[in-house]
């Protein structure tokens, strides 16, 4: 399932939801992103803008992809717009399965993926004004390793 | 044609969106890219350096020799920075 919402999120409802009417799950793969403070300048904000529809879209599609490699009995992602402060969820992924390992790579390959392939875009606020955050060549390897 | 703009590129250029006719010689992203920075100065800076615009043709993001037509959505923006 797929949520793009500026509501927060609860970790373990939304888990809940999924296994008490699965009973064949036997593991859960989570990882949620945190809107983190920065050192050097104190970041007050980070605003998620993002392309309404094709978002879903694109989540959808990398979601499928992850269905179609692992054995998932279900996934999960829930990603925010809107403005955030540090310490504030901006992303859950969860992904559900018999065993451990098809559960924590999907949920690894899907963090990766939405992370240079969904359409969303940080602008950050720091005490030194606003600024549009870059696209970084960790994640670009990171979602290349797949 | 329907061009959205997203997170730097709408602020440099200062819409959001804009409907564009476009001449028989646009005939894919490339063309599109080229005629846009002829259309103003805010434009011709936005667009400047194209390795860091990524286009989206009806929510599929695309390459620069994608063939386009005027019905399509367009969309332009920076490099996607989720999660």
């Amino acid at each position: 399932m797929i949520k793009v919402q500026e509501n927060d999120f609860d970790i373990n409802l939304e888990i809940k939801k999924i296994t008490s009417h699965n009973k064949n799950i036997g593991g859960v793969g989570s990882f949620i992103g945190i809107v983190r403070g920065n050192d050097d300048e104190n970041l007050k904000s980070l605003t998620l803008e993002h392309y309404p529809i094709m978002t879903e879209k694109m989540l959808e599609k990398i979601n499928l992809k992850a269905r179609n490699r692992w054995k998932l009995i279900d996934s999960l992602i829930i990603h925010r717009y809107g403005k955030l402060y540090p310490g504030d969820q901006i992303v859950l992924v969860a992904t559900f399965s018999q065993h451990r390992k098809d559960a924590l790579e999907a949920c690894e390959f899907l963090i990766d993926w939405l992370k240079t392939k969904a359409p969303f875009w940080k602008l950050e606020e720091t005490s030194a004004g606003k600024n549009w955050v870059k696209e970084k060549y960790s994640d670009l390897d990171a979602a290349k390793k797949w | 044609m329907h061009i959205k703009y997203f997170s730097w590129v709408r602020d440099q250029i200062g819409v959001e969106s804009e409907n564009i006719t476009i001449s028989n010689e646009i005939t894919n992203v490339y063309d599109l890219l080229k005629h846009l920075k002829s259309t103003s100065e805010k434009h011709n800076k936005a667009l400047n350096d194209i390795s860091v615009i990524r286009c989206a043709v009806n929510m599929e993001v695309v390459n620069l020799d994608f063939s386009i037509n005027d019905n399509d959505e367009i969309a332009l923006f920076p490099p996607m920075t989720g999660g």
